[in-house]
């Protein structure tokens, strides 16, 4: 079933007039015949919407840099945003050599009324020295939580103070809930600050090896990033960190070495993406390693920055090997997908990233969007000079980087760079809704409302999104998936990954329970009458044949 | 596993390292959820609702809708009545509830929103209700969140109509899942007493799949019940942090005598309630009852063996915790650690869960180290330095648990790693069956995953 404009200005009719003006904004009926289809996004949350969204806090701590492993994060806060954020999102990691593992910890000052009052500033720099003497990090963040900025705790002197007499790399995150209008904020300000004070750190001079690269914007979800370094390895590059999956401060203060950034999730971390190429010259490339088609034309597109005939041919190797492995495997799975349909509604990179997997296993996406992206994300960043900063996020800083005097080095001839740009997507993304077919629809910070009245038009054959709308369509009969945390499973990047995927939305359709959904005195007639007796001759007869 | 946490106590105070406890508004959040038709509103920034919601709904595997006042930066300075007002004028008009139930974050509690007189200025359709808590996150812990969102109901609903008290009794029955509302419900129905209870997330947080999405389920307190509370005869708060200040509360303003019992758990907390309603009501129990009771008699002697002078140590919410410490002492185990993440304090008299508990070890004869409010960072030390036989606590267990190589046993608020508990009482006679069973398993799978082959037993 398709939609048109007056199914949709239905839809809107039940909202006040105000939050229909508003939400009017935030949807499109995707016509490539229109050369250009803007979208509202990025805009404050309607109170009382039953939004998706979370806040700053999430971006910063929760998402970027949560999972630096090495590192002890410190919520300054009353107890919830720590216990909220601990262990929730699926960011895998295992220790380097020495053991510095903090992931399993959650680590707050938890904020007593006597703190609010009397401000927390001691507390805090009580709970550093604490954390020092215990764990030995190496490194510790601070992230501040709503109250923080009302009462005006200075949580960056205390940082300064800490960094000082314990000589270690202690950095605070103005990361307040209510910053912004979203997660996103908190990506940003997170950015800033590994930016500012992380990266660069270190004392390298020259990458390990020719094909040294960082992945920006992977938080190795149920194991992503390392199906994608299995490969990425194989063909010959050398992996100096993820950003932040499995990341580490030891490893991320030498990031500025690489030759080449490739950024996985757009949204969170394209601020350090720009940066660093502005302060060193490296050039970053957008990549996608969901789904099959967009892993290959991703290798295919960073051997062709590399240029190297051997790496090229490498490439064409690892593909031919990976697909042979995979495809007999896909192929029960394709047969159960085949002909479906799909709401894919995720964060800031996801609803876009997921559709060409589910294309390729058969599935079309007939609804897709972001809880917190902005235009560029989809609309691409041809835009970016368009857009104004709103007054909710006109106070998240821009941090301002310069070349680097001593290490900017340009990484590949400025014409060679110019030409390539016109192939792949180098510092470049062309955001989602330029994929999207004809008659699907674009929905910006969709919410409770919507997502029923869109369930009904379009009747999905599964529901893709978080936890907190899980429930409501399996509740309906359809199945669902989650596209953050996979349903504790995955990886779901990579070859060996979509098939993974494969397996999970192919079970999501064929377990059995969904048979038993009715009851059978709901849709069985009630037999009325008498059984007959039964004469001895006719039963041998029946139990006979 | 937790490779991290050293042997050696330090004396901290400068916060919490793996807390026993979250912050008050995912409990008042839980409460209002056992309103029929009611939608709980976070007062705050988004992010508090989203985390809320989620973690609900990771325990109850079960949609949990609550809506938000989405505080920008500009709210957070000027204050956020616009918002709430706005928010309140959203809601009734999109979703239609009967009753919005409003509680605050640490953001509207520190800018001091005034939400009775925003409330008051606010657009409320005819017929339908707003109320509030105050639930600021940096005061005790969920259990206060909750026991804050009844103490709102109260305020707000229970009316008493006339000086005769009814034949009816009111339960309160704290922050436990919707199977162990049902459980006391059936109890209480059992004894032939009519029962409001308050809340009640029965049918609501355990609703079934029928192929269609209700934004309200059936289940949940009615309205007109709990203002027919301020009638009953009697108030029994089940858990003395979570229901006795509504209880309180209730007996102040309509004159219902508040008594505040154990949580069920257990034989004797069980006991205790029924001997309270025949005591105050019926003057007698019912034979199926006695039966249950002797069932579970029955089987903690069978299995008595099993159990004896196992060191365990427990932790959650200290209402659960009082309950199940007196349980696995009836079975005559020994709680060697009891921590709860809850502060003392403003509901309770402070040391009052301390005390409570240390008295109910020395009269066993017990020694053991109580902690309210602990972190688990801590108690993941102490078992470092002399070890349990058993912990038993909510999923976070499930780390120290696999560090030390202990048999765990998954009870209380959250349970994150498997499904079915919210539907299964651990309250009354068969809830302690059923921990009986959970205790005993996790003893005998490890007995049975550590046997040399020769003493590997097929009876046990």
């Amino acid at each position: 079933m398709a939609i048109n404009e007056k199914m949709l200005e239905e839809i809107l009719n039940k909202y006040p007039a105000k939050v229909k003006r508003n939400r009017k904004k935030h949807i499109l009926i995707r016509d490539s015949a229109q050369e250009i289809q803007e979208i509202e996004a990025n805009t404050r949350t309607i109170p009382g919407i039953i939004t998706n969204r979370g806040c700053a806090f999430a971006g910063c701590k929760g998402v970027v840099l949560g999972p630096l492993k090495d590192m002890v994060h410190i919520v300054h806060g009353p107890i919830g945003c720590a216990y909220y954020s601990w262990l929730t999102r699926r960011n895998k990691a295992r220790a380097d050599e020495p053991k510095q593992n903090f992931l399993a910890y959650c680590v707050s000052t938890d904020m007593q009324e006597s703190d609010i009052v009397f401000g927390g500033e001691k507390k805090l720099a009580r709970m550093i020295d604490e954390v020092v003497e215990i764990f030995k990090p190496n490194a510790i963040t601070i992230s501040a939580t709503c109250p923080v900025g009302l009462i005006g705790d200075d949580i960056q002197a205390v940082a300064r103070a800490a960094r000082a007499k314990h000589g270690l790399n202690i950095t605070a995150y103005s990361c307040e809930g209510y910053k912004g209008v979203s997660q996103s904020a908190g990506h940003h300000i997170a950015n800033n600050g590994l930016m500012e004070n992380i990266i660069g750190e270190g004392d390298w001079e020259e990458p390990p090896s020719k094909y040294t690269i960082n992945i920006l914007g992977e938080y190795n979800i149920g194991g992503d990033s390392w199906e994608v370094e299995r490969i990425l390895n194989e063909i010959g590059y050398e992996i100096q960190v993820v950003m932040t999956g499995n990341g580490s401060y030891e490893k991320l203060k030498n990031a500025h070495v690489a030759q080449l950034n490739l950024v996985q999730c757009h949204r969170s971390i394209n601020y350090i993406a720009t940066m660093l190429e502005t302060k060193y010259g490296t050039p970053w490339l957008k990549v996608n390693f969901i789904g099959i088609r967009a892993t290959i034309e991703t290798l295919r597109n960073m051997a062709r920055y590399f240029g190297d005939e051997a790496l090229i041919k490498r490439t064409e190797e690892v593909i031919e090997k990976e697909l042979a492995e995979i495809e007999p495997q896909l192929e029960p799975y394709r047969k159960i997908c085949a002909n479906k349909t799909a709401f894919c509604f995720v964060g800031g990179s996801r609803g876009h990233h997921y559709q060409g997997l589910y294309e390729e296993l058969g599935v079309t996406t007939v609804l897709a969007g972001y809880e917190f992206a902005h235009r560029d994300d989809y609309e691409g960043r041809d835009i970016l000079p368009n857009i104004k900063a709103d007054a909710d996020s006109k106070n998240i800083p821009d941090l301002h980087v310069a070349p680097d005097e001593r290490r900017y080095r340009l990484k590949i001839p400025v014409e060679r760079m110019e030409e390539l740009k016109q192939d792949i997507p180098l510092n470049n993304y062309k955001g989602m809704i330029d994929d999207m077919a004809d008659g699907s629809i674009v929905v910006d910070d969709l919410n409770h409302y919507e997502t029923e009245e869109f369930i009904k038009i379009f009747k999905p054959d599964i529901f893709s999104s978080g936890i907190k709308d899980k429930y409501i369509p399996q509740k309906m009969g359809i199945p669902t998936k989650q596209l953050h945390n996979y349903d504790y499973s995955g990886p779901y990047a990579g070859f060996r990954g979509a098939v993974n995927f494969a397996r999970d939305i192919a079970m999501g359709f064929a377990t059995p329970t969904w048979n038993f959904i009715v009851p059978p005195w709901k849709d069985q007639p009630l037999l009325e009458g008498t059984i007959e007796n039964c004469t001895a001759n006719t039963c041998v007869e029946e139990v006979a044949t | 596993m937790l490779d991290c946490t050293p042997k050696e106590l330090i004396k901290r105070k400068g916060g919490v390292i793996n807390p026993a406890k979250t912050c008050q508004p995912i409990g008042a959040m839980y409460a209002a959820l056992g309103i029929h038709n009611c939608m709980p509103h976070s007062h705050g920034s988004q992010g508090c609702c989203a985390y809320h919601r989620s973690h609900l709904t990771r325990h109850f595997r079960e949609p949990v809708m609550a809506t938000t006042s989405s505080f920008t930066e500009g709210a957070s300075v000027f204050g956020g009545g616009g918002n709430l007002k706005t928010a309140i004028k959203n809601v009734f008009s999109i979703y239609n509830p009967d009753v919005m139930a409003v509680h605050t974050t640490c953001l509207s509690e520190t800018i001091g929103d005034d939400i009775p007189t925003i409330i008051k200025t606010a657009e409320v359709p005819e017929g339908k209700i707003v109320i509030h808590a105050n639930t600021p996150s940096y005061q005790g812990s969920h259990i206060t969140g909750f026991a804050n969102m009844v103490k709102g109901m109260v305020a707000y609903l229970a009316q008493a109509d006339t000086d005769e008290k009814k034949e009816q009794v009111n339960i309160i029955p704290g922050f436990v899942n919707p199977g162990d509302m049902r459980e006391i419900k059936r109890l209480v129905g059992k004894m032939g007493v009519k029962l409001i209870m308050f809340p009640d997330t029965s049918g609501v947080l355990d609703s079934p799949m029928t192929g269609k999405f209700h934004m309200f389920p059936a289940g949940g307190a009615r309205v007109d019940d709990i203002r027919d509370a301020g009638n009953s005869r009697l108030t029994i708060a089940l858990g003395d942090y979570a229901s006795s200040s509504a209880a309180h509360l209730l007996e102040r303003n309509c004159r219902v005598p508040a008594l505040t019992l154990k949580t069920p758990i257990g034989i004797k907390a069980t006991d205790d309630l029924l001997m309270t309603l025949r005591g105050k009501f019926v003057r007698e129990i019912p034979y199926e009852l006695e039966e249950e009771r002797g069932q579970l008699v029955d089987v903690m002697t069978d299995n008595h063996h099993h159990f004896y002078g196992k060191k365990v140590a427990i932790f959650g919410d200290p209402d659960i915790l009082t309950g199940l410490t007196e349980f696995v002492l009836s079975l005559g185990m020994q709680p060697l650690y009891v921590l709860t993440g809850t502060p003392s304090g403003t509901l309770t008299e402070s040391g009052i869960f301390e005390k409570e508990i240390k008295a109910m070890l020395a009269a066993a004869g017990l020694e053991g180290r109580v902690k309210a409010p602990g972190d688990l960072f801590e108690l993941h030390q102490w078992i470092k330095n002399e070890p349990v036989d058993l912990l038993m606590g909510n999923t976070y267990g499930k780390f120290i648990a696999r560090a030390e190589d202990i048999p765990f046993v998954r009870v209380g608020f959250p349970i994150l790693d498997r499904g079915v508990h919210p539907y299964q009482p651990i309250v009354g006679y068969r809830g302690a069956m059923r921990l009986v069973e959970m205790i005993g398993n996790a003893l005998l799978d490890r007995q049975d995953r550590d046997a040399a082959d020769e003493d590997f037993e097929l009876v046990l």
